[in-house]
């Protein structure tokens, strides 16, 4: 009987540990291994439609406070020769000297400086460093939600857009003058570590 | 006029094949060193190569023909004046100039098949990808590819010249054999 209740009460209480949510700052990484995010991008084809593409290889993590958001962060780090548009040819020339020259250049990445809060959306601000130039860039974002998975872990997943002008990342390949800047958007869902 | 081998003789079929695919081979090296530098508004930058994708595809299929119709030929004998340096180096620069070609249309196909698209050729049939998957596979059977023709175009200018040499020097009936079959 004194079994009983202390594992009864062991189960409650973990029970109640585990259904909080956590609100003090929380580190989280990517979940590029189970791809339960993307980091796509769109740029206009001659000004008549979007091409759209994603980075097949990327990582990074995340802090995020769900009190205070301002005291989250993250950085994401991208391979830039796993370019997808899904064209051989295409792909081939993205990762050439004439945008990506990813033999110089192998990788992208985006560490944030500061991030509030702005109603329902989270402003990202922070540095992108593509094609060996680093630039402030801005991301407005909004949390997709957080909560436990079914598989005893915690998972918060945000969604982000921003756009950048290719020349100012020295990409100065002419593709036309509708196509100078690139939107990107990122999905992506952090497993508490 | 014979289109068959004999034992002292290249027959038209082998004549003709033999410029056939030396006229495509240059052409195909020209288009392809031009086409890669071609800007985005130029008028030819889908159109050199669709052209160069599909006559490479054609001309793969030439070189099979040739082979086999090499395979299945009498082979005309070596000059008497020919020693047997001079046999020797003739004929493993012909085995590697096919090597290369058939080399190089299959790091050619591997590029344009990489992600899983078709090779289309011309408007007449699509040569599907095969599923390799290799990582950056397009980038390592683009390079391939160059500098296999360029291996190839440095051998066919060295067996242009040992030919040349054949005809303007040494005065014998090498070069004469592959123009004529009479």
């Amino acid at each position: 009987m004194i079994t009983w209740i202390k594992q009864t009460t062991i189960v409650a209480g973990l029970a109640m540990i585990s259904s909080y949510s956590y609100a003090a700052p929380v580190n989280y990484e990517i979940d590029a291994g189970g791809m339960h995010a993307s980091v796509n991008f769109k740029i206009k084809h001659l000004g008549y439609s979007w091409l759209a593409g994603r980075f097949d290889k990327f990582g990074g993590n995340f802090v995020y406070d769900n009190e205070d958001p301002s005291k989250s962060k993250i950085n994401v780090n991208l391979d830039t020769a796993s370019v997808n548009s899904n064209h051989a040819e295409r792909d081939k020339h993205l990762r050439s000297k004439d945008f990506l020259d990813v033999n110089k250049y192998p990788t992208a990445e985006f560490v944030s400086t500061s991030i509030t809060e702005n109603g329902n959306d989270l402003v990202v601000k922070g540095d992108l460093t593509l094609h060996g130039v680093t630039k402030p860039i801005e991301i407005k974002a909004e949390k997709i939600g957080e909560g436990k998975d079914p598989w005893g872990g915690y998972r918060a997943g945000f969604s982000g857009d921003t756009s950048i002008k290719l020349a100012d990342y020295g990409i100065t390949y002419n593709l036309g003058p509708a196509s100078t800047e690139v939107f990107l958007q990122l999905n992506i869902e952090g497993i508490r570590k | 006029m014979h289109l068959a081998n004999r034992d002292t003789n290249y027959g038209w079929i082998a004549i003709s094949l033999h410029w056939l695919t030396a006229l495509v081979v240059i052409a195909l090296f020209v288009l392809g060193l031009w086409m890669v530098d071609l800007d985005f508004y130029n008028p030819w930058y889908h159109d050199a190569p669709y052209l160069h994708k599909s006559v490479g595809v054609l001309l793969m299929a030439v070189m099979l023909f040739r082979w086999i119709w090499r395979l299945i030929s009498v082979e005309p004998q070596a000059l008497p004046t020919h020693g047997s340096f001079t046999r020797l180096a003739a004929k493993s620069a012909q085995r590697l100039l096919y090597l290369l070609v058939f080399a190089i249309g299959i790091s050619g196909y591997l590029i344009s098949t990489a992600e899983g698209q078709p090779l289309q050729v011309f408007n007449w049939f699509a040569l599907p990808a095969y599923p390799l998957e290799i990582e950056n596979q397009a980038d390592i059977a683009g390079s391939i590819h160059l500098w296999l023709a360029v291996s190839l175009i440095s051998l066919a200018s060295i067996h242009a010249l040992a030919a040349l040499k054949h005809h303007f020097i040494d005065r014998d009936a090498t070069l004469k054999r592959m123009l004529s079959a009479n």
